[in-house]
């Protein structure tokens, strides 16, 4: 018997209809962990990386980890693996909520989901019991409206991961969402789940899991715990503001991206910061499952056009839904990030896609005429009302749903597109902070803050203060935090524990909670394992080393402003020594000496 | 007698993280199971609204005297409401009587909390303090207070 994990893989054949389990293998367990790693390395043996994202052939996975549904501090996560429609790279998107725990509950680590069925269709799991049914009634309709239909069909007890609109119309940035409002946000893994014709998925389960040390295991969870309890991010600001707590700390270093990035910092942050979010619109904080600190926000905003209520936005979103597309009206931003909870859309590449169809509005290259509209930076219904037709994929609309990079290059400006690999920058601008410029241009993902943030370092002093405008040190750091971070996305812990908590408490985790004799290195030798398969993934899709790069205005056009006033990235520097540390040739290729170290 | 400490719930701190259950469920079970903790966050997404509901461990417990084999027993240290495991016939009467719900039923037995014999498990993980374990008199002020601040609160308001 297996501890901690539920023991087995479900899987689903959406084009035979054929279901069935089997057994995790230890050994895969204990080389991957679980979770990204293990998703990937499915991803690796059974999916040609060439093959067209939006094609049956293409596997849309859905994998816990080992702590998801114990009571690991913030550990109930689960992550979404495939190959991705927006950047064609290896997806990886991770979200919280009630799903994850509940898949394990219903006795299931993971989900394969095969080929594509013929006609929308809905997978329901109740522990043993798993069968394909009809989604005809749930098609078309949005994300709520979906869930609320579950829950009167099957009993407010399951819990859903569901598309949108967006989805079903393989908007290329669609996402998957739990609980209404947690997405498995970035690079378009709705779009995958859409092309296979599934709708939703909904699990109940009664099981439980088990620890192989429970007594040493309690004591490591509540180890964690204190440390959040006790940490200043983790029981302060993030409880208390959210994670956009760091919008006005990002704006004074000058690294957050106004209009498009033409910017470094954004005159009106003040009207869109997390202490304005509680003063204004917060009702409550919502936590998911296991999760002390709670950063979730519900809100309402009471008064005007943009009345309503939902959850968010975090500071990715009212960066993307405010600075970036210029807007300083909170209400109209917020009702944009509703917009793509209702739809399915990751609010980072929806908003700055359409900063980037600002920028060629603004530039003259595209017209009032093209868009059916007025599209200036500013104007909150613009946003607004861009957001619906890109969800509906309606009017041009329907091109922004192809994302920043097929709209700048299809307006023949593809140097206007703000980020790497066909996928969105988040809400840090690069020329501020090296480190995260090199992160950007290296994730597996596309531009990402979450594989490596190297803003903890640079901007937060976490673990140690690193000069931002530096490129020295930076390789190093960046790998430490590309391997930890693997390493804890495949645990199913979150990484907002790593405010307070770092990779002893997740070894001492691990180890007690799976029974396997971990040691540190071992654990991060996974994490590496899991981040050099996704990268072999990468380069068999055909990514090479000219893709680990960043747009011009990174690397040649000076910051305008602020503290990073006339600096760009120096990404060569950082690049070369990053590729030697890893163990790379000078062409971003794992060598055979480290594939084999690896076992890969 | 008045140091006996009670199990209190304030729903206006709960964050619905559900720690709590997992505490419970590994506490008595050994598992991470919810579905058999004693204690269970419900949870109104749409209002939000996040109430934990466990044993209040009435003083006059209507699950005792329904038993019909003596299984509810008050222990007088804790003034928890305990199950005598050997005693229950699983008739479920208990569960039936309880106006919370509080009382579980699985393999055969009534199940419910027993407040961990004086150490709650939920009480040590819940980091927005919604549960409490404290002296009785204590609990109450403090529930008198909270409610006397909301009404400040909205006091405020009015003649503000």
């Amino acid at each position: 018997m297996m501890h901690a994990y539920a023991g087995k893989i479900l899987r689903v054949n959406l084009s035979s209809g054929t279901i069935s389990t089997e057994p995790i293998a230890a050994d895969d367990a204990r080389a991957y962990i679980g979770g990204r790693g293990l998703g990937t390395k499915i991803m690796f043996d059974e999916v040609d990386p060439k093959v067209d994202a939006l094609s049956p052939r293409n596997r849309l996975i859905f994998a816990t980890g080992p702590l998801t549904g114990t009571s690991a501090v913030a550990s109930g996560r689960f992550m979404v693996i495939t190959k991705g429609a927006l950047t064609g790279t290896i997806a990886c998107s991770n979200a919280g909520g009630n799903f994850g725990p509940e898949l394990k509950y219903a006795g299931y680590d993971m989900i394969v989901l095969e080929g594509a069925a013929k006609k929308p269709m809905m997978l329901v799991i109740d522990d043993d019991e798993v069968e394909l049914l009809s989604a005809a009634k749930l098609w078309g309709k949005n994300v709520h409206e979906t869930e609320d239909l579950l829950h009167e069909q099957l009993g407010d007890e399951f819990k859903c991961v569901i598309i949108g609109p967006a989805g079903e119309k393989r908007v290329r940035f669609a996402n998957i969402v739990n609980d209404k409002n947690r997405a498995a946000g970035r690079s378009g893994v709705g779009a995958v789940m859409g092309s296979k014709n599934l709708k939703a998925i909904a699990v109940r389960g009664s099981g439980g899991l088990t620890a192989a040390q429970p007594k040493q295991f309690k004591a490591a969870c509540l180890d964690a715990l204190d440390k959040l309890k006790a940490g200043e991010v983790t029981s302060e600001g993030l409880p208390k503001f959210g994670t956009a707590v760091l919008v006005n700390v990002i704006n004074a270093e000058g690294l957050f991206p106004a209009r498009n990035f033409q910017e470094g910092q954004f005159e009106s942050a003040g009207k869109i910061s997390g202490e304005t979010i509680a003063e204004q619109i917060l009702i409550r904080a919502r936590a998911c499952v296991s999760c002390p600190i709670a950063c979730g926000r519900v809100t309402r905003v009471t008064d005007g056009k943009y009345a309503g209520s939902g959850e968010g936005p975090e500071y990715e979103t009212i960066w993307a839904l405010g600075a970036d597309v210029g807007v300083s009206d909170l209400a109209a931003a917020t009702k944009a990030n509703y917009i793509c909870n209702e739809l399915g859309m990751d609010t980072i590449s929806a908003g700055a896609t359409i900063a980037c169809a600002m920028e060629l509005y603004q530039k003259g290259v595209v017209t009032k005429k093209q868009v059916g509209r007025t599209l200036n930076f500013g104007d909150g219904a613009a946003l607004v009302d861009m957001m619906t037709k890109i969800g509906y994929r309606r009017g041009f609309g329907d091109v922004l749903a192809e994302g920043g990079a097929r709209v700048a290059a299809k307006f023949k400006r593809p140097s206007l597109f703000m980020g790497v690999k066909k996928q969105e920058f988040p809400a840090y601008d690069a020329r501020g902070a090296f480190g995260m410029g090199l992160q950007y241009a290296t994730s597996n993902r596309g531009a990402c803050h979450v594989r490596g943030y190297m803003i903890a370092p640079e901007i937060l002093g976490n673990p140690e203060k690193m000069d931002p405008l530096t490129p020295k040190g930076k390789a190093a750091m960046d790998i430490a935090f590309q391997d930890l971070t693997a390493a804890l996305d495949s645990s199913g812990m979150c990484l907002f524990t790593t405010f307070s908590i770092g990779a002893p408490e997740l070894l001492a985790m691990l180890k007690t909670s799976t029974g396997f004799d971990y040691d540190m290195d071992e654990m991060m030798r996974v994490g590496e394992r899991v981040w050099n398969l996704e990268r072999l993934f990468n380069l068999r899709a055909g990514f090479t080393k000219k893709d680990d790069t960043l747009p011009k205005r990174m690397l040649r056009e000076p910051m305008p402003e602020g503290p990073a006033k006339g600096k760009t990235v120096p990404l060569e520097k950082m690049l070369g020594e990053y590729y030697r540390l890893r163990g790379w040739d000078t062409e971003g290729r794992p060598t055979k000496a480290k594939r084999a170290a690896l076992g890969l | 007698m008045s140091k006996v400490k009670s199990l209190t719930v304030n729903p206006d701190l709960c964050t619905s993280c559900r720690l709590c259950e997992l505490a419970c469920s590994a506490g008595h079970g050994g598992e991470f199971r919810p579905s058999r903790s004693h204690i269970s966050v419900a949870i109104y997404p749409e209002d939000a609204v996040y109430i934990p509901m466990v044993c209040m461990q009435c003083a006059d417990a209507p699950c005792i005297p329904v038993c019909p084999s003596g299984a509810l027993v008050r222990d007088a240290e804790t003034n928890a409401v305990l199950v005598i495991e050997e005693r229950c016939v699983g008739c479920r009467m208990c569960a039936l009587a309880c106006p919370f719900g509080a009382i579980n039923y699985w393999d055969g037995k009534a199940r419910k909390c027993d407040l961990c014999g004086g150490e709650p498990e939920c009480v040590r993980v819940c980091a927005p303090k919604a549960l409490r374990y404290e002296v009785e008199e204590r609990s109450t002020r403090t529930a008198r207070q909270a409610y006397a601040d909301r009404l400040r609160d909205s006091l405020k308001e009015v003649t503000s």
